[in-house]
């Protein structure tokens, strides 16, 4: 029996291995460039045709959404083949074809709330990165208290009609629908949220981008007014949007401490203790001048390093079947701290270099970490801060209790 | 590199913290202090023996199964949780690696049985000075017509006031700091010219300082080539920092464990003191380190058994951040308990007097951050 699911496993490798041969064009196994990543959606772009290639050929065998089932356009792998078809992705250094809220955050949870035709309707768009979605949870009045939203969904019998403002509303500019939270019942509070999705071009929407303190950003404030939504695009029950909601941010919280905020550095761009070589210098013996800060980056390598063996840790432990519990919020927290941490060190490194804002007599790479220092000072705030992280920590895996 | 336990590995940690629980309490600590026994403990020690602990990296024939130091580490991390003064770091790691991996056929099949057998315990007797510092070693080993004479003085040897046999970091060339010039031997306690003062430490476990004064041991006492000791004891040095960073992770649990309960029972303005916020992101951040170093120990542990080639950076990434944990926990641990957390009779001061001494032994974690820049380039 085990030996029939190793060789079909190693039939799957064989036969993905000779597809992504045939199929992955060879700019796409080069390492991904800022400006070629690809969103998908109606009025998407392709810098590079040959990722517009990749993109349809994946979307093609729903391998954007390897788990996903074939009815809904995805790839009807299991677990196992997942696993190989992301080996085999790796060993070529694919690009990954599509970035999306869609195939991230959105698809897993309409996949566990929607009804049948819903998903029938939504997710094969997704898949093949023809609908790009963006996400309507907070307003300006509620942060870190999301449940306290106040965009109003009304009940006009045939349809919805909805009135009020999100913020921090990501792509919002670029994006064909959302999925977005809105309370249908004022006398409560998480039981008078639904989750409703909605096209951007419907009248009375529109989406304003947000200048940051790190210069353009892909936020937005997004206006409502008198939004006609058809009453068949409510996923689940009127009022049970709070479930879906905090399942969703789960699916957020691990998209973005999977990726660690891109702690790596990104193109261009050295570590902390290369930097210091460079503008501070060594004794004889090859060691950091500053002996101060050679130890603070130390600790921030050695978070670093610890923070990645966790990652890889709990991976193994969820492939083996071992129960993780709310893992989510401790890579969020500590992916926060790290990435911050690790941008002072630079910015502490590069000195007056690193003091750049635009144009010349600045390294281009010192510029870029400039901005990804500010940049990087809003990971303890989107996607539940770091003091709401902690507050789960403390009650769901802890178990400490509320004020009585 | 797996972070997993095979089913035997799993097998022994749970009976290794069923008998540190059971056999071993806290309790049982303040008894040994109590009653004088400054960490002596014989009777605990023919437990370990029956239970097979002190073979637990010896193969029982060359090449045979074993459960590593990822099964040692399981064992350590349990006797970290109760504190417990066993010989197991001195003898079932430190000993069996240092013969393992410099030992000739001869020594290893004289020693390595008794090892296993718990027949006779070790102690590494290395530090001259008071810190951590391997090289800075002055103590002196003379060739003599049938062997070695050995001078000098070691501190704080763990171990050292009740081992059988002490493994002498001496020198044979050169000065203290050289790297090339050390050499092990291996040197019955009681031999003549041994002298041993025995230490009362804080955390009760004891230590000894030793000095030699015209120690005569044969030419098959050196363990390994003469000068070329280094090459031995690093490698000794970075298991026993994974080994001694284990035990601190048990420590640093059942602190915090203990704690929590606390912050989960202790009222005041008639609410739990767990419910306020302030307690509770600290505890938060706590399980958070917790969690990380975890991952580092098993990460370590794992990376000596399959003989990968970053141990050392493992091990110095392993005992820093252990240092800091268990130095983080015990503190928060006296702090939370307040009042009750200063007095002799609530464990949460024994916690940070044995975390005090955990963080010294084999690199503090200022010691391990210096070398992880070195051996990351900077």
């Amino acid at each position: 029996m085990a030996d029939t699911i190793v060789d079909e496993l190693e039939t799957f490798r064989a036969e993905t291995r000779s597809w992504l041969e045939e199929n992955c064009p060879p700019s796409m196994r080069t390492p991904m460039k800022d400006d070629e990543i690809v969103w998908g959606g109606k009025r998407g772009t392709f810098k590079n045709p040959e990722s517009k290639l990749w993109l349809d050929r994946m979307g093609e065998k729903g391998w954007t959404a390897p788990q996903w089932p074939k009815k809904y356009g995805g790839g009807g792998l299991s677990r196992a083949e997942d696993r190989v078809l992301q080996e085999e992705l790796r060993r070529i250094k694919a690009r990954p074809a599509l970035f999306s809220f869609g195939l991230w955050m959105f698809g897993p949870a309409l996949l566990e709330f929607g009804n049948e035709e819903q998903k029938l309707r939504f997710l094969p768009d997704i898949v093949k990165g023809k609908t790009r979605w963006c996400q309507g949870y907070s307003e300006p009045g509620a942060g870190s208290d999301l449940a306290d939203l106040q965009t109003r969904c009304e009940d006009k019998g045939d349809h919805y009609l909805i009135n009020g403002q999100k913020v921090w509303t990501s792509y919002a500019d670029k994006a064909d629908w959302i999925f977005c939270l809105v309370r249908t019942d004022t006398s409560v509070k998480h039981e008078g949220i639904s989750f409703i999705l909605f096209d951007m071009e419907s009248p009375g929407v529109e989406a304003r981008p947000i200048l940051l303190i790190s210069g353009e950003s892909p936020f937005c404030e997004t206006f409502f007014t008198d939004v006609k939504v058809p009453k068949d695009q409510l996923v689940g029950e009127v009022n049970g949007g709070w479930q879906i909601a905090k399942r969703l941010l789960q699916f957020e919280r691990s998209s973005i401490s999977a990726g660690g905020f891109g702690g790596t550095g990104g193109s261009g761009i050295l570590g902390p203790d290369e930097y210091a070589k460079i503008h501070i210098g060594t004794d004889s013996d090859g060691k950091l001048l500053d002996g101060d800060l050679r130890g603070r980056i130390t600790d921030h390598k050695m978070y670093a390093k610890a923070f990645n063996l966790t990652v890889a840790r709990q991976t193994e432990q969820a492939k083996a079947g071992q129960a993780v519990s709310h893992t989510a919020s401790i890579l969020k927290y500590g992916a926060a701290k790290m990435n911050q941490d690790r941008h002072e060190l630079l910015i502490e490194a590069l000195g007056s270099e690193g003091l750049g804002w635009e144009g010349e007599g600045f390294d281009k790479g010192a510029k870029k970490v400039t901005r990804q220092w500010l940049r990087s000072k809003g990971n303890s705030i989107e996607g539940g801060t770091s003091e709401i992280n902690l507050n789960v920590i403390s009650k769901r895996v802890l178990g400490l209790k509320d004020h009585q | 590199m797996t972070f997993l336990l095979t089913e035997d590995q799993e097998m022994l940690r749970e009976t290794a913290m069923a008998f540190a629980r059971d056999e071993l309490p806290v309790t049982h600590l303040r008894q040994l202090r109590d009653s004088g026994a400054n960490g002596k403990d014989p009777a605990t020690r023919q437990k370990l023996a029956e239970l097979g602990f002190f073979g637990v990296i010896v193969p029982e024939e060359p090449g045979g199964e074993h459960f590593g130091l990822v099964g040692l580490g399981q064992i350590l991390e349990a006797q970290g949780r109760t504190l417990a003064a066993t010989p197991l770091l001195q003898t079932a790691l430190i000993g069996a690696s240092t013969i393992q991996l410099g030992g000739s056929p001869a020594q290893q099949a004289e020693w390595l049985p008794k090892i296993a057998g718990g027949e006779v315990t070790f102690a590494l007797a290395l530090d001259e000075s008071a810190h951590f510092n391997p090289l800075n070693v002055a103590t002196e080993a003379e060739r003599n017509g049938q062997g070695y004479t050995l001078n000098g003085e070691k501190r704080y040897v763990p171990d050292g006031h009740h081992a059988d046999m002490l493994i002498v970091v001496a020198r044979t060339f050169g000065e203290p700091g050289d790297r090339h010039g050390l050499s092990l031997f291996l040197v019955p306690a009681n031999a003549k010219g041994v002298s041993i003062q025995e230490l009362k430490t804080v955390d009760s476990h004891g230590a000894a300082n030793i000095t030699f004064t015209d120690v005569m041991v044969g030419a098959d006492a050196l363990i390994g080539a003469a000068d070329e000791g280094a090459d031995i004891l690093e490698p000794v040095l970075d298991r026993a920092a994974i080994g001694q960073a284990a035990e601190m992770l048990g420590s640093s649990q059942a602190a915090f464990d203990m704690t929590l309960e606390y912050l989960n029972s202790r009222k005041q303005f008639g609410q739990l003191i767990g419910s306020f916020q302030s307690l509770q992101h600290r505890a938060a951040k706590m399980f958070t380190e917790i969690e990380m170093t975890r991952s580092c120990i098993a990460a370590a542990l794992d990376a000596v058994d399959s003989g990968r080639n970053d141990v050392a950076e493992l091990a110095s990434l392993s005992k820093a951040r252990a240092s800091e944990l268990v130095h983080l926990v015990s503190n928060e641990c006296v702090q939370m308990h307040g009042g009750i957390g200063m007095t002799d009779v609530a464990d949460p001061g024994l916690y940070m007097k044995r975390a005090r001494v955990q963080e010294a032994m084999y690199g503090s974690a200022s010691w391990h951050r210096d070398r992880y820049a070195k051996l990351n380039g900077y």
